[in-house]
Parts: C-alpha cells; sequence; structure tokens
C-alpha cells in the first residue's frame, strides 16, 4: 500500500463563499487564554497563504478566518492553529448562523428600551406626584404630564414587553398560565386604565408603574439567560470534536469523503492522530488506542487486525485501514449525542421554583381583581372607580418580587461560586443541585488526576530509561520522561507502532515498550506498565498509576455528612477502580461500564425517586451527564463532558462538589425566604388597594421597595460562620 | 410653562441619544468578546476594533 500518497482533504463543506469566492471559516479553538494566544493565532494564521484576516474570540473560542479566494486551503489552517499547541475543529457553518445569541440581544434590547423608559416617565410622573400632596399642580397641567409620561412610557412598554406577551401567549395556548400572564395583562391593564383616567381627567394614572415592573423584570430575566446561555452549545461542540473528514479507499486511492457520506462496508484509512470516524473493524495494520474519551479507560488497547474500533477514539501510534459497519448518525458518538438531547429535554421539563410559585400567584391575583371590579361596581362604586382599584390591585401585588426572587439569589449564590471556581450554567441547575440525595463519581479525571504517574521508581532506573523515553510520543513513556526531566536522547530511534521503541543508548541497543517487545513473558495483564531492558540484560519494569485527587476522600466524606450517598461509576477495569474506590473510602463501585450502562444507570436511580448528581469528565460520561439531575464536571474535562455538566470546577480540589451543593442550598432557603416576603407583601398590599388606598406614588413606592428587600436579601452575605 | 414644552422633548431627545448609542454599541459587536477586548488592549498591533458585522 502507498502510505505516502497525499490525500485531497475536501474541506470545502466548512467554507461559506460568496459570489467574489471570498470564504470565511470558523474553528472553534480550546486552549487559548491570553492576549498572547491571540497574538500567536491570529499572526500565524494571517500568515497561512490565501487568508485575508483571522479574527480569535476569546469569550466564545471561536476564530473566524476570512479567506481571500478559491486557492487558500482551509486544512493548512486548521494545521497551523493545532501546530501552535491548541485543538481545533471545524465548526459547521449553518451550526455557526444557529449559535448566534438572537434572545439574549433581544432581551438587551428590551432591557434597554425598558431603562430609557423608566428614568424619563420619572421626569413627568414626579411632578403629578407632587399634585398628589397638594402641591400646586393645576388640573390642566397634571394631565399634560400624564399625556408625556403616555408619550414615553406607552411605546416602550409595548416594545419591552415583547418577551413577556409573547411567553405568556405560548402558555396560555397549552392552557396553563405561567409568570408571564399576568405581568401581560397587568402591563396591558395598567396601559388601557392610565390612558382612560388621563382622557377623564382623573388624578391616578400608573405609566411609569407599567415601565418600571418591566425594567425589573427584565433585569431578572437578562441575568437569568445569561446564566443559561453558555448551557446551548452542548449537542453543537459534541459533534465538532468528531473528525469532519475521513479518507475513504477506492483501490489504492484515498479521497476524502464528508462523514456523513460514509456508507457501511467503505474501507477507510486513519492516520495516526485522528479520530476514528465511524463504529468500524480493522482490516489492516496495527496500533494503539485511546477510548479514553469514549469509554473512560486510562490503559490504551492495542488494536490489530479484526479489532472493533469506536467513533471517537483516537488512533496514536499506527496507520489502520478499518471497515465502516455502521453509518455516522448510528456511530457511538452520534448514539451519545441523541442521549444528552433527550437528557437536556427531560430537563427543560422541570417546573423551577419561580413556575410553581407562580402557578399559586396567578389564579389568586386574578380572582381578587375580578372579585374588585365586580365586586366594586355592585357595592356601588361605578366602573371607572372599580376598575382603577382592579388595575391598582394587579399593579401592588406586581410579580416584581416573584419575578426577582429566584434569579437574584441565583445570580448572587452563582457568583459566589465563581470565585470559588465553579462555574454554574443556569439558574435551574442550582435549584436541582439543592435537591439532589445520591452522587455518582467517574473515576479516571474526577476522583483521579487524570494522568499516569509512575510510582515507586528508583531515580537511577528512570534516568537509565530516559533517553528512549523522550523519543518516544507514547503517553506512558511521556510520563517516564516527565519525571526524568530534560537530558540526552537515545540516538537511532525507531517506534514501532503499538509495541514500543529501539534505540542506542551510549552505543548499547536497548528497548522500551511492551513486556514482549522488550523480551520478558507477559506476566501481570495491566496495560499500565511500561518494560526496559538493554538486549541481552535484565528487565525493568515500570508501573503507571491514576492518583487519586489529594482531597477526594475528605471531600466524599463531607458529601456524606450532607446526607448524600456516594458511587462510583466507571468505564476502567475492575482492578484500578477497586483501588480508586478503597482509597477515597467509597464502598458502591461498578466497573466496565459503557456509556449507555452509565445512562441507564442513571435513569434508573431516576425511576426510583433518587436526585442524582454526577460528576464526570469524558465523552462517556456526557450523556449520564445531560440525563442526571444535577451534573458537574472538572475544567480539564473534554469540551461535550463541560458542555453537558450544569457545573464546572476549574480548581484541583474535588471539595468543590460538597461546597457547591451547600451554597446552592442556601440559595434555595433564600429563595423560599423572598417567595415568602412576597406573599407577606401582597396580603398586605391587596387589601389596601381592594379598599382604595392606594395612588400612583404608593404604587411606585411599593413595587420598587419590595423589589430592592428581595434583592437586599439575596446580597447579604450569609450569617454563618466560614466551615460551620 | 412654554418653558416645558422646550425642556420636555429636549431632555427626551438626550435620552433617546443615549439609547441610540447602546443601540449602536450592541449592534457593532462591543459586547461580543468581553475576555477578547480585555487582553487586545495589551498588543498595540492587534486590531482594536470590534469584529465587522456579517
Amino acid at each position: 500500500m502507498n502510505a505516502s500518497l497525499t490525500v485531497d482533504r475536501d474541506l470545502e463543506a466548512f467554507v461559506r463563499r460568496d459570489e467574489a469566492g471570498r470564504g470565511r471559516l470558523e474553528l472553534l479553538v480550546s486552549g487559548a487564554r491570553c492576549a498572547a494566544c491571540i497574538r500567536k493565532i491570529e499572526t500565524a494564521v494571517a500568515g497561512v497563504p490565501g487568508v485575508a484576516g483571522a479574527r480569535l474570540n476569546l469569550t466564545t473560542g471561536k476564530l473566524a478566518v476570512e479567506l481571500a479566494g478559491r486557492e487558500a486551503n482551509p486544512e493548512r489552517v486548521v494545521e497551523t492553529v493545532e501546530g501552535l499547541g491548541y485543538r481545533a475543529c471545524l465548526f459547521d457553518p449553518a451550526e455557526a448562523v444557529a449559535a448566534i445569541d438572537r434572545e439574549g440581544r433581544e432581551l438587551a434590547v428590551a432591557l434597554g428600551v425598558a431603562g430609557f423608559g423608566a428614568g424619563n416617565v420619572m421626569m413627568f410622573t414626579v411632578p403629578a406626584w407632587a399634585g398628589l400632596f397638594g402641591q400646586e399642580l393645576t388640573p390642566a397641567t397634571l394631565t399634560l404630564m400624564y399625556w408625556m409620561a403616555a408619550i414615553v412610557a406607552t411605546p416602550c412598554a409595548l416594545f419591552a414587553g415583547r418577551p413577556f406577551f409573547r411567553s405568556a401567549w405560548a402558555s396560555l395556548k397549552r392552557g396553563k398560565a405561567n409568570m408571564d400572564v399576568p405581568i401581560s395583562i397587568g402591563v396591558i391593564l395598567t396601559l388601557i386604565v392610565s390612558f382612560s383616567e388621563t382622557m377623564l381627567r382623573g388624578q391616578h394614572a400608573y405609566f411609569d408603574a407599567a415601565v418600571t415592573l418591566l425594567f425589573l423584570l427584565l433585569i431578572g430575566r437578562y441575568l437569568d439567560h445569561r446564566l443559561r446561555a453558555n448551557a446551548r452549545s452542548a449537542a453543537r461542540d459534541l459533534l465538532a470534536l468528531q473528525t469532519p473528514v475521513a479518507v475513504r479507499l477506492s483501490g489504492e486511492a484515498e479521497h476524502g469523503v464528508p462523514v456523513a457520506d460514509i456508507v457501511v462496508g467503505d474501507r477507510l484509512v486513519v492516520a495516526p492522530g485522528d479520530r476514528v470516524p465511524v463504529d468500524g473493524v480493522v482490516e489492516a495494520g496495527r496500533s494503539e488506542i485511546d477510548n479514553a474519551l469514549i469509554t473512560g479507560e486510562t490503559a490504551l488497547a492495542p488494536v490489530t487486525v479484526g479489532a472493533r474500533l469506536h467513533a471517537g477514539a483516537l488512533n496514536l501510534s499506527g496507520r489502520l485501514v478499518m471497515t465502516a459497519t455502521a453509518r455516522s448518525e448510528d456511530s457511538t458518538l452520534a448514539a451519545i449525542a441523541r442521549l444528552m438531547e433527550a437528557g437536556a429535554q427531560t430537563r427543560s421539563a422541570y417546573v423551577r421554583l419561580a413556575d410553581k410559585a407562580a402557578a399559586l400567584y396567578v389564579p389568586v391575583v386574578h380572582t381578587v381583581a375580578a372579585t374588585t371590579f365586580i365586586g366594586g361596581w355592585a357595592l356601588g362604586l361605578g366602573p371607572r372607580e372599580a376598575l382603577l382599584r382592579a388595575a391598582a390591585v394587579l399593579i401592588v401585588t406586581c410579580p416584581c418580587a416573584l419575578g426577582l426572587a429566584a434569579p437574584a439569589v441565583q445570580i448572587a449564590a452563582s457568583s459566589r461560586l465563581f470565585r470559588k471556581g465553579v462555574l454554574v450554567k443556569s439558574g435551574a441547575a442550582l435549584e436541582r443541585l439543592a435537591e439532589v440525595d445520591h452522587v455518582i463519581f467517574d473515576k479516571t479525571g474526577v476522583l483521579t488526576e487524570g494522568c499516569p504517574r509512575l510510582v515507586d521508581a528508583p531515580t537511577h532506573l528512570v534516568a537509565l530509561a530516559a533517553p528512549l523515553a523522550r523519543a518516544s510520543r507514547h503517553p506512558l513513556a511521556k510520563a517516564l520522561a516527565a519525571q526524568a526531566g530534560a537530558g540526552p536522547v537515545a540516538a537511532e530511534c525507531v517506534e514501532t507502532a503499538g509495541q514500543g521503541v529501539e534505540g542506542l543508548i551510549d552505543g548499547r541497543r536497548a528497548r522500551l515498550g511492551r513486556a514482549a517487545f522488550v523480551g520478558v513473558k507477559d506476566g501481570d495483564a495491566r496495560e499500565t506498565e511500561l518494560w526496559f531492558g538493554f538486549e541481552g540484560d535484565v528487565k525493568i519494569r515500570f508501573v503507571f498509576e491514576d492518583q487519586p485527587r489529594a482531597d477526594a476522600s475528605e471531600a466524599i466524606a463531607r458529601l456524606r455528612q450532607m446526607g448524600l450517598s456516594v458511587e462510583i461509576l466507571s468505564g476502567d477495569l475492575a482492578g484500578p477502580v477497586r483501588d480508586i474506590a478503597r482509597a477515597v473510602g467509597v464502598e458502591d463501585w461498578r466497573a466496565g461500564l459503557t456509556p449507555f450502562d452509565k445512562a441507564a444507570i442513571v435513569d434508573d436511580l431516576k425511576a426510583r425517586g433518587h436526585k442524582v448528581l454526577m460528576v464526570g469528565d469524558g465523552l462517556n460520561d456526557a450523556a449520564a451527564l445531560a440525563r442526571a439531575h444535577a451534573s458537574m464536571a472538572p475544567g480539564a474535562a473534554v469540551d461535550a463532558a463541560q458542555n453537558a455538566a450544569d457545573m464546572v470546577f476549574t480548581g484541583e480540589a474535588l471539595g468543590a462538589a460538597p461546597e457547591a451543593i451547600d451554597t446552592a442550598r442556601s440559595a434555595r432557603r433564600r429563595a423560599l425566604q423572598n417567595f415568602g416576603f412576597s406573599a407577606v407583601y401582597n396580603v398586605v398590599a391587596m387589601p389596601a388597594a381592594m379598599a382604595g388606598l392606594v395612588n400612583p406614588f404608593i404604587a411606585a413606592l411599593a413595587m420598587s421597595g419590595s423589589s430592592i428587600v428581595v434583592l437586599l436579601n439575596a446580597a447579604r452575605p450569609r450569617l454563618r460562620w466560614p466551615g460551620r | 410653562m412654554n418653558i416645558i414644552l422646550f425642556l420636555a422633548p429636549a431632555s427626551i431627545g438626550l435620552g433617546a441619544l443615549g439609547l441610540l448609542a447602546f443601540f449602536w454599541t450592541m449592534r457593532s459587536g462591543q459586547y461580543d468578546d468581553p475576555k477578547g477586548d480585555a487582553a487586545r488592549i495589551l498588543y498595540d498591533h492587534l486590531d482594536d476594533k470590534p469584529p465587522a458585522e456579517d
């Protein structure tokens, strides 16, 4: 077979072109963190022939590249970025367009308009309030003030209220009433009553209340949206991780084809360093496969003719020819993506605290308002006064406090967690986390540090093998080289795929690799070892182990104290899992699980009424992360797991998990306090409004007053000593 | 009293100007990459303008 054939990869599918042939492509770059990264990446990519410009967005990790013409090669761009040491994958243009956050933009515009309206309407309503207290204000001036307030407030309220109107309408069509229904009815009724009062030259118009209400509510809504915005890209980034282009063999010629076009039976080439495009069977070649992303196994799997390959696995050392046994959308990775999607759907069915409160609040307030109108009219108030009082009921019982009660607390809680290195993706996540009663840990990379470390090796032996280790790209050899530090490299090194490396150290022939390769009868089946020996000399064994995180047992003990049960689910072999479980003090553990097993166990626990917190880092955990009641991933996790998780902890300490649960529980308590306060406030305000004791000034005071109380309760520091 | 008829529209106009400025900052992508913008000021030759709209 001719391995030197240059493969013409067709990446044109990822480029958006205009008529003139200028193109634009987007890459997802991971690892860029600072100004120096921006400079390195942008300068290098701009230097690729045919590239007109490049711009890296550090917040989203997207690199937008402008191509000057058709001669520019997208693959060179990917290679350039990867050559700098960042991981890069191409982003489907359709997905890139879908990723634009339209909802957030709309909310920000609505918030701006409501803020403008709320500020400027005060110019006219404050003089009007003065008139309420017998200050010098003729009726004609009062009416003029109200008209000017109407001119400012009405368009602003109608524009800024659109998100609420739309959501209220959608909810009514489903036959339910969410919080947006009373808000919409309140705002519209307030505007109508204010207009009629102004036309009839009445004393009371509530234009300011309508806009201020929306402004306060939009603050809560926008904060909540910002929390959620990151979580959206979950499935998108997982799919971007999939090898975009596969290499198909027809006869002796190699062609790049889009992964979606692969059919069962195609012969495909997987070069070292590439991910396996679809599920398949090895036809020729031998190599080592890193399944860590798929199964969580730490040991590298040697593969040879006849071995099964899973989509998404990384081919490490040798060139493989495989036969496809599944199409892209039937492959392992796509199945995991589907499981994640299903998990996200069940999660969106979760009823949030604020919506539960709304279910109680809406019928009560509307019944009271209707009773005020009908009863007031029946008792001889006249329809105009009765309607005014009904509107006053809707305004003073305004759901501002309710609308802010949960988001304000959740923003305060997540910024507190952020300072401790935990990123929370949504307010709902905090609510769910507070309810958790069972914690599942993945082993590799969560309970452990996730990279092999050499154990119990005398320094002089490490130094002996180091020259060969430095020549190898194998992860275990790299760990050995890292232990030894800088030094000489062996001469005439030859690496045999899946076996080891051979070379000359000070003129003596030596080998480093698998037991059989070095010349030892393989006794132990463990994959986490390397053998080293000079030709005809004693062979030395190096054992590698994934060490548990420093505070793992402490964190687990703390979780137990908090009344949670703990379990380990791992895709690794039973031996290493048992060792780690013993080291951190967990009795319940299961090993050798597939991603689907993990998701099924989570579903099963759910069916038995448990609320599960899943902590995992691999692709194999992504489905379970998405399906669990709440989920966490370490910062070193694959992007897909980070995206599927509700929370990401960036520090080294596993103590972040109990810390987050603790904060979530206290946030829940505080949100409930806020709801309680709103209820008490409404019990006082409603009768006052029914009795006609409320005027626009009192309404404005009550409305902002209750919102401020709720915000202050959210922001107050915890009344407990730290650590208690 | 007539002064109100002049001052009220004038002040609303000023407020509207602020609102338009806010829309402009959003349109021109000034909130798209807060982290990157903070980093870009550190190098003189880096493009210090927000990206052009699609």
